[in-house]
């Protein structure tokens, strides 16, 4: 059981929902070190011995079951880059919660680039959360730079929810799936920038065996200052269904640059793409203003939700 | 009570200034169930939104409880005790019905209560309480939403601007039991409708006829009745019985 400050506290809660040490395997790290790590009959998780990072086995047909594995930084001027690499067994289906936050209260820049490689076994199902988070008033950047890479067999099929609401400073993240047969990829991101804040997303999917399908949806809020780029591309090399969209509310001197694509590389590739860009409505600001909430409060209730 | 006081509303036009309401004065005494009627393009809804404070009068003041409230927002108003129905609800992505009843009744209300709002509107509340207040519902969901909303304030005045526009037959049949129990329950509030419909004329205590920003003529249903086809308004008689409703 390890011991945690209370700043590794309130960042588990924020990037994980961790109130205590979670239920089934897990591994926390913090500040290039992990403090505690459990794996179960049926998940075992094992450090790598060439790189920084984990090797992460789910047995065939494991059900209901979770994997943790959040990482806290709090040491102002830490850059590292880790591989946890994830191997979910045939007919597994099961919830994997990953996720960073920064504490950097000091001068230097933070940074954690975690590269996550998913390989999803014919028939299993992962519901995969990744939530980001920084906190800290140092002049120090906090940055995080994600890649996940999924590789879904026949069948397959990957939840992610790809969270980050605040306190990060910049952000590249490249998501990279390839699906076969029947394989399903459903995306739902949520992002907020404020300040001075940098955030690029890019998606590649591809959709290689027939009646596979993705939904790529990206939801994000600019404020003040911050500038966004959202990517996503789909290619659809067989009979396929894909869906990208990005909604985004622009705020403030906000700057959004939304670029969808499509690619259809097989007559009976089904590909859609939606985006939109838009300032907060006046109807609806004036609407929770006549129950009683002030132009601010309106708002925040309009960006809450619009995350939610 | 509402006073509305020689209220005059312009707004700029190709043409220099256009003349919306001019020197509207009417009283909206506690419960009472006014309800303002007149031909389109007459400033009835201009004047619902004037007294909601989402305009501001050109001239002339708005008294509310006693208190001069011309030059108070919209929020101060809500805050005073006034509730305001849009006659085309808005959408929110993400924000749920419960959500909406819940900054409604200005507490964190249970699921049963706002489930209560629902079913008097006629909603299955059970279906509606957890979804989302955007595209996926019909105009008429989301106009009896809207008005649960209002009723969910309990509001010393509640402005309610068409609330027929928009809906179906069904929802229509609804809309007149909804307000015949507000009238029912008024105490000590009050009610202003703004309306086309022969039903909810009907239901009211009071009738004020609004015509080229004017007010033509006030008066009890059964006084204005015979001459009301005069003024422009449309009646849609309803074929089917009430209990079916």
């Amino acid at each position: 059981m390890p011991e945690l400050n209370a700043i590794q506290k309130k960042i588990l809660e924020e990037v994980a929902d961790l109130h205590k040490v979670p239920e089934g395997a897990y591994n926390i790290r913090s500040d290039s070190k992990s403090v505690g790590r459990r794996s179960t009959e049926n998940i075992e998780i094992t450090p790598k011995t060439d790189v920084s990072g984990l090797d992460i086995r789910i047995r065939p047909g494991t059900k209901n079951e979770s994997v943790h594995i959040p990482v806290i930084l709090t040491e102002s001027g830490l850059k590292e880059t880790v591989y946890n690499d994830f191997y979910i067994g045939e007919g597994a289906d099961v919830l994997i919660v990953a996720g960073c936050g920064i504490d950097n209260c000091g001068s230097q820049d933070s940074e954690h680039d975690g590269i996550h490689r998913f390989f999803v076994e014919r028939g299993a199902s992962v519901r995969y959360v990744e939530k980001h988070y920084g906190q800290g008033d140092g002049r120090g950047k906090r940055i995080l730079n994600p890649v996940t890479e999924v590789t879904l067999e026949e069948g397959a099929s990957m939840e992610m929810e790809m969270v980050q609401i605040k306190g990060v400073d910049d952000t590249e993240r490249k998501t990279v799936a390839a699906l076969g047969a029947d394989a399903k990829l459903v995306v739902r991101e949520r992002l907020m920038t404020h300040g001075a804040q940098r955030a690029i997303s890019a998606y590649d999917v591809q959709l290689n065996g027939k009646g596979a399908s993705a939904d790529v949806v990206s939801r994000s809020v600019a404020k003040d200052e911050s500038f966004q780029r959202f990517d996503a591309k789909i290619t659809g090399n067989a009979e396929c269904r894909g869906h990208t969209e990005c909604d985004s509310i622009i705020m403030d001197r906000g700057k959004i640059l939304a670029v969808p694509a499509l690619e259809a590389n097989d007559v009976d590739a089904a590909l859609v793409h939606e985006a939109a860009i838009g300032k907060i409505a006046g109807a609806q600001l004036i609407k929770l203003m006549t129950l009683g909430l002030t132009e601010r409060e309106a708002e925040e209730q309009i960006v809450n939700g619009f995350l939610s | 009570m509402l006073e509305v006081k020689n209220v005059s509303f312009d707004v700029a036009d190709d043409a220099g200034r256009k003349e919306i309401l001019r020197d509207v004065s009417l009283t909206v005494p506690d419960r009472e169930l006014l309800v303002i009627t007149g031909p389109n393009g007459g400033g009835k809804s201009t004047l619902a939104k004037l007294i909601a404070g989402i305009e501001r009068p050109t001239a002339g003041k708005i008294f509310f409880e006693g208190e001069d409230i011309t030059n108070k927002n919209v929020t101060e108003r809500a805050r005073a005790g006034i509730a305001f129905a849009f006659q085309n609800p808005v959408r929110f992505k993400g924000i749920r019905v419960l959500d909406l009843l819940r900054l409604a009744t200005g507490k964190n209300a249970s699921v049963a209560e706002a489930c209560e709002y629902l079913s008097l509107v006629g909603l299955c509340a059970k279906e509606y309480v957890n979804r989302e207040v955007n595209d996926s519902l019909s105009g008429g969901e989301l106009k009896r939403i809207e008005i649960a909303t209002v009723i969910a304030r309990s509001a010393k005045l509640s402005v309610f601007d068409e609330p027929e526009a928009g809906i179906d037959l069904w929802s229509f049949q609804n809309l007149i039991k909804v307000f015949r129990k507000m009238r029912a329950d008024i105490r000590d509030s009050s009610i202003v409708i703004i309306s086309h419909q022969e039903r909810i004329l009907r239901i009211a205590d009071e009738i004020v006829v609004l015509k080229d920003g004017r007010v033509e003529r006030r008066g009890a249903p059964d006084e204005l009745f015979p001459s009301l086809g005069e003024a422009g308004n449309v009646s849609v008689p309803c074929r089917m019985a009430e209990g079916e409703c």
